[in-house]
């Protein structure tokens, strides 16, 4: 069973009398009728499926986008890396664990590995601070971006996040800067790096570990200045209005990739990637290989001002 | 009453071709309640006499106190996309844009110049908070390249005021994406080897604190400023917790050591002039540099002067202003080693 969104509310119906038929075959009794009624209902939940997922509303992709069911950062981790290595703390105040961060093997290849984990129970959401991260948090990127650096590792980012955290002591310890070193240093480094933003990209919170030579998204996925619901309140005294103010701020894959400031769509399963994860991985693997392939031979020199060359040119031919 | 200010008083002024007096004569300070005059708190800089509470000021009049003589050029900001996503919220943006230029007489949120400051030549970036709370859309973001490119050309300093509320939301994701494009402004600017100052002003928050505004070489807070990423409403709702006393102002990121220092507004141009002058190795002011240049006249050139260590030089000259003043004809303190 998932969790199913607003939206997917004729879904949730249509498959919620699939299971409980199924479990009346379980049980022999009338086993015939049911399989024929099994499997017309499975044709209409798939049709439901695909008209509702054929044209998401921007708004509709931010619910995809923050699905509980959606796979985070540690389960691209898993599938995609080897021998991840997770380092801990940004060697001034704490260890920040809405931010992992490591060395891992990619194909066989070693590389750097930075993403931002929401967690997918109470307990784990809080101790990863629902994806939100602190000064701490940045400034831990900072560090492994540092080593990939001195070591000719390339870097992966996985981003998702609804921003950084907005807290005393967060603040206190300068959230602003530690978002913009973690910039700078993404513009600074010699080595590919290549991100992907997997669910929410959610402001300087993600642009921080997103400014990359290549950026991927994921196809539900959003990524904005502001939350809608954030940008509603303030541009129109009313949280209610997020949904106008996801479609007007241009948040999702498509829109992006029209005005360039990403490079490449990795397309999610039908009703998005928490249905199929391995088919979502397969797919990332895919264009992260292309990425990287691509981004392979090149001089340190020549990544850095590829990289700040693609960033000088947004939005100048508009 | 309002017949006579909403109609007749404009009326009158512009048969005058007279610059329209202030409404408010006087004005009240937010902090103490004190009523002050209008054209006293002006000609202060806009920070309030008595009670020292630094109001905003505009881009133009910031750069008429902070260059010599109030002389400098503006750079014409660069051609943008005018809304590029055709945005609207209550109002549409493209409105909005006409509204905040037709008050403020700017094309946008920034204002680039160049000028002499205590003879140096500098470069400044200034905010102007009138306009769209000095948000930064892709205008502010070329305008505030450009800025960096001057001085970059110029081989000069940088100074930049910043007073923002962060991103422009009008422009979603392209608003973001100025967060790294200044960066990489600021990135070529230090490996030029110029220096970067940044004076954060009342408000410096979001998306601008958030990249150009705290990579400064060096940052200088205005008194009782604004500066943070989240906003304190935000914070609150967050945490639902009271907020410290003094959370996010000048002096509170000064104790958390997110600045160097906290200068009022009247101080700032002495402040930033004798910090470039060290970060560029410059002598000690011109009213010294006259004495020194006519000593060395006197002497020959720099190289016949017997200077026992240059380094001992340096610190002479930078640390000891007003000693020097007196062209001392024997024991020249020489100018530190050309830069």
């Amino acid at each position: 069973m998932y969790s199913y969104l607003e939206f997917e509310k004729p879904i949730a119906d249509l498959e919620g009398q699939i299971l409980e038929l199924k479990k009346l075959a379980e049980s022999g009794e009338g086993a015939v009728d049911v399989a024929e009624e099994i499997a017309r209902l499975e044709k209409r939940s798939h049709e439901a499926l695909v008209e509702a997922y054929r044209k998401l509303t921007p708004w509709q992709k931010a619910m995809v986008a923050r699905h509980p069911d959606r796979p985070h950062c540690i389960d691209y981790v898993d599938a995609l890396f080897t021998e991840f290595t997770p380092l801990a703390g940004d060697r001034n105040f704490a260890e920040d664990h809405a931010v992992m961060a490591g060395f891992a093997r990619y194909h066989g290849q070693p590389v750097a590995v930075i993403g931002q984990e929401k967690g997918n129970d109470t307990k784990s959401r809080l101790k990863h601070n629902f994806g939100m991260a602190r000064p701490e948090g940045y400034r831990k990127a900072v560090r492994i971006m540092e080593l990939a650096d001195r070591f000719g590792l390339p870097v992966i980012t996985l981003v998702d996040t609804a921003g950084a955290y907005p807290g005393i002591g967060a603040e206190e310890r300068g959230q602003a800067e530690a978002i913009a070193r973690s910039t700078e240093k993404c513009l600074n480094l010699r080595v590919p790096l290549v991100s992907v933003i997997i669910g929410e990209g959610g402001s300087g919170g993600a642009i921080a570990i997103a400014t990359a030579n290549t950026v991927l998204m994921l196809e539900h996925a959003i990524y904005s200045v502001i939350s809608p619901e954030a940008g509603a309140s303030i541009l129109w005294r009313d949280a209610a209005r997020a949904k106008d103010v996801a479609t007007a701020m241009k948040i999702t894959a498509q829109d992006l990739l029209e005005l360039k400031i990403i490079d490449a769509i990795i397309s999610e399963p039908l009703g998005g990637a928490h249905r199929d994860v391995s088919a979502v991985m397969a797919e990332t693997d895919r264009h992260l290989t292309k990425a990287m392939a691509a981004l392979d031979g090149r001089d340190g020199d020549t990544l850095r001002r590829q990289r700040r060359e693609k960033f000088l040119a947004i939005g100048r031919n508009l | 009453m309002n017949w006579i200010t909403n109609y007749v008083r404009p009326r009158l002024n512009s048969m005058l071709g007279r610059r329209e007096t202030p409404e408010n004569l006087w004005i009240k300070c937010p902090e103490t309640g004190e009523m002050v005059f209008h054209a006293d708190v002006e000609e202060n800089q806009w920070v309030i006499p008595v009670s020292g509470h630094h109001m905003k000021i505009a881009a133009r009049q910031r750069l008429t106190h902070f260059y010599d003589g109030g002389a400098f050029q503006e750079i014409a900001n660069p051609e943008v996309a005018q809304d590029p996503l055709r945005f609207r919220d209550q109002k549409k943006y493209s409105d909005r844009l006409r509204e905040n230029r037709l008050k403020t007489g700017l094309e946008d949120s920034i204002i680039n110049a160049t000028g002499k400051l205590e003879g140096m030549e500098i470069v400044t970036t200034v905010h102007d908070f009138t306009f769209m709370g000095g948000s930064l859309g892709m205008a502010a973001g070329e305008a505030i390249i450009r800025g960096f490119e001057t001085a970059i050309e110029k081989k000069c300093p940088m100074v930049l005021f910043a007073a923002s509320g962060g991103a422009r939301m009008q422009e979603g994701i392209l608003s973001l994406m100025q967060l790294p494009r200044t960066t990489v402004a600021v990135e070529m600017l230090k490996e030029a080897g110029l220096p970067y100052i940044v004076v954060l002003t009342n408000p410096t928050t979001g998306g601008v604190s958030a990249s150009y505004a705290m990579l400064g070489d060096i940052h200088i807070a205005e008194p009782g400023a604004v500066i943070g990423f989240a906003g304190a409403r935000v914070i609150e709702q967050t945490i639902r917790e009271k907020l410290p006393e003094g959370f996010q102002r000048s002096e509170y990121l000064l104790d958390h050591g997110m600045v160097d220092m906290v200068v009022p507004r009247t101080e700032l141009r002495a402040t930033i002039a004798r910090l470039l002058r060290i970060l560029t190795k410059q002598d000690v002011p011109a009213t010294e540099t006259v004495g020194q240049a006519a000593v060395m006249d006197e002497t020959g050139s720099v190289d016949t002067v017997p200077v026992a260590d240059p380094e001992d030089a340096a610190v002479t000259t930078g640390a000891v202003e007003t000693e020097i003043l007196e062209p001392a004809e024997a024991t020249p303190q020489k100018p530190s080693p050309s830069f």
